[in-house]
């Protein structure tokens, strides 16, 4: 199916479309069949266990998988035929560590400025700007082998949005911070959806970040999407009258926040967790 | 991205110093013993002069096999992923970490020139010379660094790539004309030796610090560009194999 670019509807109101997305590996089912859609500065998160499609999804939609079935559009343009163009309208903060221990924040900055094909006049007025953005500036010449967990959380988060991206991804992005470092990225993040209408889309096992932080969710169990609202209805659905967010889980699911996830899962979450102490 | 790693190695330099023990132990001790053994025929030359091109492109490929390795360790780390977001085709990341195993080496051939000038190994350092000298560990390293970046997308962990990289170092470097003429293999051993782009290395280092004899040249240079130009396309192909 082929969309003429410039098909308004798609401009002013849903910025990722998903039809159909299926990934199968060597015959297990990672994502299966699932189609939402998520709308132009909306804070949308997909909730679910370790090992429940999410990483997968979104490995998808930012063009490092490609599916086995089904399509996705990201600011118009499709993942399977345009998939240079996406990379240069989103931002991706990846669930590890992805930082270059071995060189400073300022470095690291750079090195994403160049990727990004900023020209080399911007640059430095841009890596300064984000850094001043994030609270970061001190610590622009410092080695990033030094930091905490959730400043190198915060210089990820600058690597991504250096380029102004319309679209940011992040793969859990506040697994293993403290209540504190959390409430401060996600302090920032609002701040960047409000100034610079950047949607943000994130994945995340935590109940209460899916809670506070998003308009909408997308529960998400097993490759499947269970169900999808925003707080208030997926609650309501429950029929009852003090719901929480993990009842209604439960509810759509029939299954259990902690379980799920194979070694393979299970060693990345536990990585990054030990990675941020 | 080469950029990248010479200023990583400027913020730590201990990692030249430690790869700098091997070139040294084989120009200082099999060198010399086998120097007085005289029993391979070097056309004139001393033994070091002839092994020290040999030892000289063991290094620098020995640097780039194992430089491929850091592809897989920016995978463990979510790095390589943000690579592959960026609009920065994969070729240019591949090209960019040819350049930096490139400068790895050029690093080694500086030592293996300052322990020769210490054993006295009689070599041709003029800047023609050097020039050539450059170019050619630029490709070798390219090569090899390129064809190890296939292997780690295919095996994708630490520990598999460990065990293939040592099995393909050292045979490489034996089924070539580093240590000992061609003529004196066995026809088996040539065949091997003429299709291994090492011995092209060899070779054309050996005619410019060495015998002074270019003719062969020209040839060593375009063999080595065109294998390292087609394996940069495998490899830029097979990059985004290892994110999963």
């Amino acid at each position: 199916m082929i969309l003429p670019r410039d098909f308004s509807i798609y401009m002013t109101t849903d910025i990722i479309t998903v039809n159909n997305l299926t990934k199968k590996f060597n015959g297990f089912t990672a994502v299966n069949n699932i189609s939402f859609t998520v709308k132009k500065k909306e804070v949308f998160a997909f909730l679910g266990p370790n090992g429940a499609g999410k990483t997968t999804t979104i490995q998808m939609l930012i063009t490092l998988l490609k599916p086995t079935r089904g399509e996705a559009f990201i600011d118009s343009f499709s993942i399977n035929h345009n998939p240079e163009e996406i990379r240069h309208v989103i931002g991706y903060v990846p669930q590890m560590v992805s930082v270059d221990g071995t060189l400073t924040a300022y470095e690291n900055l750079m090195l994403m400025a160049k990727l990004y094909d900023i020209p080399s006049k911007e640059r430095d007025k841009r890596i300064n700007e984000v850094l001043e953005f994030l609270e970061l500036e001190e610590l622009s010449k410092a080695l990033v082998r030094k930091f905490s967990g959730g400043m190198i959380r915060k210089l990820e988060i600058g690597q991504a949005i250096l380029h102004r991206p319309p679209v940011l991804f992040l793969d859990e992005p506040t697994s293993g911070l403290d209540p504190v470092a959390r409430r401060h990225i996600w302090k920032h993040l609002f701040e960047l959806r409000d100034t610079s209408e950047t949607t943000i889309f994130f994945t995340t096992h935590y109940m209460e970040e899916a809670e506070e932080e998003c308009d909408r969710i997308a529960i998400m169990h097993s490759g499947n999407i269970a169900a999808i609202g925003t707080v208030p209805e997926l609650k309501q659905k429950t029929k009852s009258p003090h719901a929480t967010l993990e009842d209604a889980f439960i509810f759509f699911t029939g299954a259990n926040l902690q379980e799920g996830g194979n070694l393979r899962d299970v060693k990345r979450a536990r990585a990054t967790e030990r990675r941020r102490h | 991205m080469a950029e990248v790693e010479v200023r990583k190695l400027l913020h730590d330099p201990t990692e030249l110093i430690t790869r700098a023990v091997q070139p040294i132990l084989w120009l200082g001790i099999f060198g010399e013993a086998l120097s007085k053994v005289k029993a391979i025929p070097t056309n004139g030359y001393t033994y070091l002069q002839f092994i020290t091109p040999g030892i000289l492109t063991q290094s620098v490929t020995f640097i780039a096999i194992f430089y491929g390795l850091s592809i897989i360790w920016e995978r463990d780390m979510g790095i390589l992923q943000k690579l592959l977001v960026t609009p920065t085709p994969r070729l240019a990341l591949v090209w960019g970490k040819m350049i930096s195993a490139g400068i790895r080496g050029l690093t080694q051939a500086v030592i293996v020139f300052i322990f020769a000038f210490i054993l006295q190994i009689h070599l041709i350092l003029t800047l023609p010379t050097m020039t050539g000298v450059v170019l050619i560990i630029m490709l070798g390293a390219g090569f090899f660094s390129g064809l190890s970046m296939i292997i780690a997308s295919i095996v994708k962990t630490r520990e598999r790539f460990m065990g293939i990289g040592q099995v393909i170092t050292l045979p490489l470097f034996f089924a070539s004309n580093a240590i000992y003429p061609i003529t004196i293999m066995p026809p088996w051993l040539q065949f091997v030796a003429r299709i291994n782009p090492l011995s092209y290395m060899v070779e054309g280092l050996r005619a410019l610090l060495v015998t002074g004899n270019t003719s062969q040249l020209p040839f060593d240079v375009i063999i080595l560009l065109v294998v390292t130009f087609i394996i940069s396309f495998i490899s830029a192909y097979m990059y985004p194999k290892v994110v999963v």
